[in-house]
């Protein structure tokens, strides 16, 4: 008995009770289905925390004041001064891994251009900051090293900016706006970012020598961060424990005493959030996973009630001639294919869950081929699995009382 | 001399139940030839089923010899019988067995699907056959649902007849009949014999002896007589002469 033939009587079969297939093959359905869009939503934060860390450069190390901060105790204000220009000037000199490196103070307040107001702030930075963001000037030009060094009242605005304070579109370029009562002078322009993964306008940006911000703006004599980046951005760990040794010589620590600043890679950063995240998705899909096994449960369910439904079909069916393997493959066949037609169908609802995810909860989704082929290959095998049993079930009647069955 | 379709020696079947055993066959023999139409009599529980089920391989017996066709059937494993259920025997039940919400054709066509050297060509041509034969020709469409009692085991015998077995076997196929379409079948059964077609056709009817050209009777396992009847009745005869209203 060839399977082409197995397979028609198995359709025919299927035919004859539509409504009840289709029931149980929903189970599979919604089972693939959640598994395909809970991986594709897993895949799609993966994928945008990935280019969230290649947009801000994978290679770029933080430097902040104070001890490790994970533990969630409030700082103390002395706790925030602990950075000074000094400790950036000792990494300069000491560090032979960091590519690039700037100070960062930032002020808050209101750009002003005549009639026009923008409330933003002011990002003190060194000339270097270009480099480990990864942007460009894109009109005009950055300010330089002796602009630092005289802490001159220049500044590079991003799109945003010049936007808000040049509305009537005339070029910003040697214009004198006011950050807050200090007024400087518009050099550059930055290149245009638009929003990043997160959601962040990166054009909401102004650029001032962090010497300006710190003696001119806010009179402070320490920094509130350094931001770096490691040559090599596989060995960010060194870099760290280099500058890790610097600032203790610089601050004279005592090997007893604590760190009293904090250093973090995006490297570092990354693995964090994305382990996070590869947890949700094994969790999410995890869930989806019961819902199918709970789908495949129920085709047994249904298979077994149908064998003993079917028991004299069964049985007239071996009385003129078909083998126990026969009935088995006809069995075996209808559960596969309820388990592959509701898994075709299932991987089709995912589909449109992901799309509709992504459409109206402006989720960042990415269906991967490899979840849709396995959970195809899953279904194969739970139609298998779960239809064996009914299947053995059904071959193993005896003929005669199968067809004297009521 | 004609052809030995069945040969069976001192044939027993016992069904162990609990402690105790029924003996439902206790040594049968006979010899059945080609173009014999042989009805097999008893009343209830005299073994009769028991027989047919034992030549028609769809049960072993416990002792004695089962020659089919020339083929020793004793010793056979399951797949062999099915095989030889599929290629040398058409089975005719009380109840039809057809599959519900199939077509005639399709039901009739069931035995070769199960044999795989028949193409579906060929296999829709014999069933198409096998039920004009029978018929049914207007009515190879029909679901079995829809269709008399007469019509269904029609539709039955068609199927039994669709892989030309050796033998026919019909157990009780009169039995859910009125006496009117039993007559019908039975005028179907005399001229399938006269085709030359080889029948056993089991009922506890004693009156459907007339009919056939061979009756054995049955009372508990045993033989009791086996006798051949040189004067067979007309089922035609009598179906003709049937108030048509029988109801
Ligand atoms: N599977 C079985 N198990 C136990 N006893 C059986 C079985 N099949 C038949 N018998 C017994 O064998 C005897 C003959 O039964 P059966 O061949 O069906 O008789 P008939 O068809 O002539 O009415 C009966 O006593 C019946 O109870
Ligand atoms: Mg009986």
């Amino acid at each position: 008995m060839n399977i082409a033939s197995l397979s028609k009587i198995a359709i025919k079969a299927l035919g004859n009770n539509k409504m009840r297939c289709f029931l149980t093959m929903l189970g599979v359905i919604i089972g693939v289905g959640a598994v395909i869009a809970m991986l594709a939503i897993g895949q799609g934060s993966k994928n945008s925390i990935k280019a969230q860390i290649s947009e801000m450069g994978s290679n770029m190390i933080m430097i902040m004041p104070g001890g490790d901060r994970r533990g969630g105790v409030r700082q103390s204000s002395d706790d925030m001064q602990t950075l000074k220009p000094a400790d950036y000037e000792a990494i300069v000199n000491q560090s032979t891994t960091i590519a690039n490196i700037t100070p960062t103070v930032s002020s808050s307040g209101q750009w002003v251009n005549g009639n026009n107001n923008y409330p933003s702030q002011a990002q003190g930075v060194n000339t270097q900051y270009l480099d480990i963001r990864q942007r460009k000037v894109a009109q005009g030009e950055m300010f330089s090293e002796s602009d630092v060094k005289t802490a001159a009242k220049v500044c590079v605005l991003g799109k945003t900016l010049v936007d808000n304070l040049f509305p009537d579109g005339t070029d910003p370029l040697g214009k004198v706006v006011r950050f807050g009562s200090i007024p400087l002078t518009v050099i550059g322009v930055l290149d245009e970012k638009g929003y990043n993964t997160m959601g962040q306008d990166q054009d909401d940006l102004a650029l001032v020598p962090y010497t300006t911000v710190m003696k001119r703006m806010l009179a402070i004599d320490y920094i509130q961060g350094i931001q770096a980046s490691a040559i090599d951005e596989n060995k960010t760990n060194e870099t760290i424990a280099e500058i890790t040794d610097i600032l203790r010589t610089n601050h004279k620590l005592r090997p007893e005493q604590e760190d009293n600043f904090t250093i973090r890679s995006m490297q570092e950063l990354a693995e964090m959030i994305s382990s996070t995240s590869s947890m949700m998705t094994v969790l999410l899909a995890a869930v989806a996973g019961i819902s199918l096994l709970v789908g495949g449960i129920g085709i047994m369910n249904i298979m077994i009630v149908s064998v003993t439904e079917r028991t004299r079909e069964i049985g007239l069916r071996m009385s003129i001639g078909a083998t126990g393997r026969d009935i088995m493959t006809q069995f075996l066949i209808e559960a596969i294919i309820i388990s592959v037609t509701g898994g075709l169908l299932g991987i089709l609802l995912g589909g449109i869950a992901t799309w509709m995810i992504k459409i109206f909860a402006n989720w960042p989704v990415q269906i991967d081929p490899s979840s849709v082929v396995l959970s195809f290959a899953v279904c194969t095998v739970i139609g298998v699995v779960f239809g064996f049993y009914p299947a053995a079930k059904a071959s193993n009647l005896d003929p005669i009382e199968a067809i004297r069955y009521e | 001399m004609a052809k030995e379709i069945i040969k069976i020696e001192n044939l027993k079947r016992y069904f162990k139940v609990g402690d105790e055993t029924v003996k439902a066959l206790r040594g049968v023999s006979f010899t059945i030839y080609e173009g014999e139409f042989v009805t097999i009599m008893g009343t209830s529980g005299s073994g009769k089923s028991t027989l047919l089920n034992t030549l028609g391989c769809l049960d072993t017996p416990t002792s004695g010899e089962y020659y089919l066709d020339g083929i020793a059937v004793k010793g056979m494993g399951k797949n062999e019988r099915a095989r030889i259920r599929n290629r040398k025997i058409g089975f005719i039940f009380q109840n039809y067995n057809l599959l519900p919400k199939t077509t005639a054709l399709e039901n009739v066509e069931l035995p070769l699907l199960y044999n795989s050297s028949v193409s579906a060509k060929e296999r829709t041509e014999r069933a198409e056959r096998c039920l004009r034969e029978v018929g049914l020709g207007e009515r190879i469409y029909h679901k079995s649902n829809q269709m008399s009692g007469g019509q269904q085991q029609r539709v039955a015998i068609a199927r039994a007849l669709v892989n030309n077995p050796v033998i026919i076997l019909a157990d009780e196929a009169t039995g859910n009949l009125d006496t009117r379409t039993s007559f019908s079948i039975l005028t179907l059964f005399q001229r399938l014999h006269r085709e030359g077609k080889t029948i056993i056709f089991v009922t506890h009817n004693p009156d459907l002896a007339l009919y056939s050209s061979r009756n054995i009777m049955l009372r508990d396992g045993r033989i009791v007589s086996d006798e051949y009847n040189h004067d067979i009745k007309s089922a035609e005869e009598v179906y003709r002469n049937l108030p048509v209203d029988t109801e």
